[in-house]
């Protein structure tokens, strides 16, 4: 015979609750919510930092669902026509990924500010706007690449693999206009003084996933088409 | 700047507005009603379907009376042609998997019910949660819409396969627009079920109240969380492949459809597409669907078992282990399902491996439901009967997943309805019995009122003896070479088995209508029932802490403490025989989980 109650983590006495209910064996034991939040937060993370993980690994298997489709249909058949990539697709890896580096200086100011390192916040919204301007560049010249295929007469349909590089590629911009719109969210909340930490991490986390992601994609296609 | 660094907590003030309150609402309870509702109405609606079915095929030259004014082309006369069966197939399958299978026990329940397990006022992204729910709301719509459009709803049956999915109009009726409005629905229920599925794991993960370590979790919430993790991966599969389809329809890309194909006396323009490759995708996802139906399933009994033997699982822990270990095998087990698509024979032994290492985790399950059974004085109500004819349909339908996991043996029984007997058990029949009984448990805390016991038993033991009525001659039919999916049986084999046909049917219809009960007991219970107190069952998770039904909060603006794990039964406590986990009351048992 075992007693089956473990250590309860450690509460402030005061707080606990008064063992006057004891009739439906323990309902209503609770403490007031208003001044006691602290007791969900300093036990987990939170969750916007669970959930861009979790949105991090959905894009990551649609991604390698097209993937093992595009190595399965190229190994399958013989129409494959590999086509050279437009030129500007390099310059847009840069742009993405310099975006990367501009967003990253903005989290930095930021959180030193919220240290109180800075007494103030050193523009962090300068450098927001640049990633802004970066990732709609980025966008930008991804029309480009796709007008110049076109030009080319390389549609979606004309070949497995002008098919595979705009899914591919669409695809990435669809997400990547996401990241535009968390920008957007985080700069506005930081414009009236109620962005968080947590919102500032996890739109920065997505931003260089799909800087990560697009160097991956850009290989993909380099290789396979 | 002010509370930059604050931290992330939810909050959203109580709706005020009936839209808010009742359509578009943010509270995690609302939107597990409205799952409910949904899933409710596309079983009837799958049902029929399934009634009109085996009508036809026990009296194929049947008039059907109302059918020709769903479809005059598809049912002239009320009397269906091969392909409108074949529609009428497809339709059934869809609605049960995915909007019945998969909404219920996973969205409906763990919507309603997860937060408040965890302790937690809501899910931490409210928004994403109606989101899911209205999303999920229009996939179902589009799906049921192409019923309504020229041809009809595509005929190529639940798995969609490639090329028939890809080929347009020329496939046959509901080809063009019936596979485009099948797959944007399916696209859009993998939006839907990934947005939820954000919300579980998150608030699993970081909305836990103090105490609340995650084996303290019930067994149902592990299984909503386990559920979730499968959906993640799955749907973020389907949902490509979905729109992949699409783009062969409307840009005339050629992923799926092989060149030099001629259906129809028509040589189609595609070429070079894999049909292989859609079934590779299509399976990644179907197979973890299976469990993404019954996993849920296995909690809620499990849970609902505890409570009404009044002592826990002999092991909380190892069936937790082993839900986790038939997710993740779930994923290696794909291939199958394609035993019979030419594969090397290698890659089939590679696949049924798996699919015979997957029976271990099922039987441990099983095994620790039954013996934990052995010996306890079960209490009998509606949820624990339902309980186990869940266990026994699982076990019906589990024993033929053995023939059928063999590749030798598959092949011989692929294309009969052995299979069918067997998934409908498996899956279908035993997933619905996992919802039927979270609803008769569960249904006194969502409503505030109790359930009628005696028609829940009656729909109980109708439904059971039903369910083997129907699907144990399924196997019988497979063995003797029945095949699927054909709308009459005109050959001199299988005319003799026409007499077996026309038993089905009876009984489907027999217990089809039995479901009638269980609809009107959930609908007179809902307005007229005894009203409910706040732990009708003496439970011990946090649900039967609140009140019932549970405030807007879920605690009303309180946080509970957790001391103790889940199931704590068989005690000598002030409360009688067991303690709740919200309980700072120690005492001694027997049952402890090392």
């Amino acid at each position: 015979m075992a007693t089956t109650v473990h250590e309860p983590p450690r509460i402030d006495p005061e707080r606990l609750p008064e063992k006057t209910h004891s009739g439906n064996g323990g309902g209503g034991n609770f403490i007031p919510a208003d001044d006691d939040l602290h007791v969900t937060e300093d036990y987990s993370p939170p969750p916007s930092s669970t959930a861009i993980w979790v949105v991090l690994f959905a894009v990551t298997m649609m991604f390698a669902a097209f993937t093992s489709a595009l190595v399965v249909r190229k190994g399958s058949s013989q129409d494959w026509q590999s086509f050279t990539l437009p030129p500007i697709l390099y310059l847009n890896t840069l742009i993405l990924l310099l975006s990367s580096v501009t967003l990253e200086v903005a989290r930095r100011r930021v959180s030193a500010f919220m240290r109180g390192v800075t007494s103030r916040a050193e523009h962090p919204a300068r450098w927001l706007y640049i990633t802004l301007f970066l990732g709609l560049l980025f966008v930008s010249g991804q029309y480009v690449a796709w007008t110049q295929l076109r030009a080319q007469g390389l549609y979606l349909a004309t070949n497995p693999s002008s098919s595979f590089f705009y899914v591919l590629t669409v695809t990435h911009a669809v997400h990547v206009v996401g990241g535009l719109g968390g920008l957007l969210y985080v700069i506005r909340k930081l414009s009236n003084s109620s962005l968080r930490r947590n919102a500032l991490v996890a739109t920065a986390r997505y931003w260089h996933f799909m800087g990560g992601l697009w160097v991956y994609l850009i290989l993909l296609l380099w290789f396979k088409v | 700047m002010h509370d930059i660094s604050a931290p992330a907590v939810h909050h959203h003030a109580p709706p005020t507005s009936f839209i808010r309150k009742h359509v578009f609402s943010l509270d995690h309870k609302v939107i597990g009603k409205q799952y409910y509702a949904l899933a409710l109405v596309a079983a009837l609606c799958g049902m029929v379907l399934s009634w009109m079915m085996r009508i036809h095929l026990a009296w194929t030259n049947a008039a059907i009376p109302g059918l020709q004014l769903l479809s005059p082309n598809g049912a002239p006369g009320g009397v269906m042609t091969p392909e409108y069966y074949l529609q009428l197939m497809t339709m059934h399958g869809t609605i049960m998997v995915f909007f019945v299978l998969t909404t219920a026990p996973f969205a409906a329940f763990g919507n309603f019910f997860l937060p408040i397990q965890v302790g937690a006022e809501d899910m931490p992204f409210p928004r994403f949660n109606m989101m899911s729910f209205w999303v999920t709301f229009t996939a179902f719509v589009v799906l049921m819409a192409s019923f309504f459009v020229s041809d009809g709803p595509t005929l190529g049956g639940w798995t969609q396969y490639a090329p028939l999915n890809a080929v347009g109009a020329v496939g046959g009726p509901g080809q063009a627009m019936g596979v485009i409005l099948w797959m944007t629905s399916i696209a859009l229920f993998c939006i839907g079920q990934l947005l939820g599925s954000l919300n579980f794991i998150t608030t699993t993960l970081d909305l836990r109240v103090k105490g609340m370590s995650l084996m303290r979790l019930p067994l149902s919430a592990w299984a909503w969380f386990i559920t979730s993790c499968m959906g993640l991966t799955a749907f973020s599969v389907l949902m490509p492949a979905c729109i992949l389809v699409i783009l062969d329809h409307v840009a005339g890309t050629s992923f799926f459809v092989p060149s030099g194909l001629v259906m129809n006396d028509q040589l189609l323009p595609h070429s070079g597409g894999s049909t292989l490759l859609w079934q590779h995708l299509f399976w990644f996802f179907g197979h973890p669907e299976v469990y993404i139906a019954i996993v849920p399933g296995i909690g809620i009994v499990s849970h609902i078992l505890i409570t009404n033997m009044r002592r826990p699982m002999l092991s909380q822990r190892v069936l937790i282990y082993s839900m986790g270990a038939l997710a993740i095998l779930s994923y290696m087990v794909y291939g199958h399902h394609m035993f019979v698509s030419g594969m090397n024979p290698i890659s089939s032994l590679a696949f049924s491996f798996p699919t015979l290492v997957i029976t271990i985790p099922a039987t441990i399950i099983v095994l620790i439901q039954v013996f934990s059974l052995y010996g306890s004085n079960l209490r009998i109500n509606s949820a624990s009967l339902f309980a186990l004819g869940f266990i026994s349909m699982f076990v019906s339908g589990g024993v033929s997943g053995f023939f059928l996991a063999q590749p030798s043996i598959d092949i011989m029984l692929h294309g009969t309805y052995f299979v069918v007997g067997h998934f409908h058990m498996v899956m279908g029949v035993a997933a619905m019995f996992g919802i039927f009984a979270g609803t008769y448990f569960w249904f006194p805390k969502m409503a505030g009122r109790m359930m009628n016991e005696t028609l829940g038993k009656i729909h109980f033991w109708l439904s059971f003896v039903g369910a083997y009525c129907i699907f144990m001659p399924f196997h019988y039919l497979g063995m003797a070479g029945n095949v699927r999916r054909y709308s009459t049986f005109v050959d001199d084999y299988l005319q003799p088995l026409i007499p077996v046909h026309r038993w089905i049917t009876v009984a489907a219809l027999i217990t089809g209508a039995a479901q009638l009960v269980f609809v009107y007991n959930l609908i007179h219970s809902r307005f007229w029932g005894k009203p409910a107190p706040d732990n009708p069952w003496e439970g011990t998770s946090l649900e039967w802490s609140t009140a019932t039904p549970p405030p807007f909060d879920n605690f009303g603006g309180k946080h509970p403490v957790v001391y103790h794990d889940p199931f704590q039964y068989g005690v000598k406590s002030s409360a009688g025989d067991y303690v709740m986990q919200t309980s700072p009351e120690q005492v001694a048992t027997e049952h402890e989980e090392k």
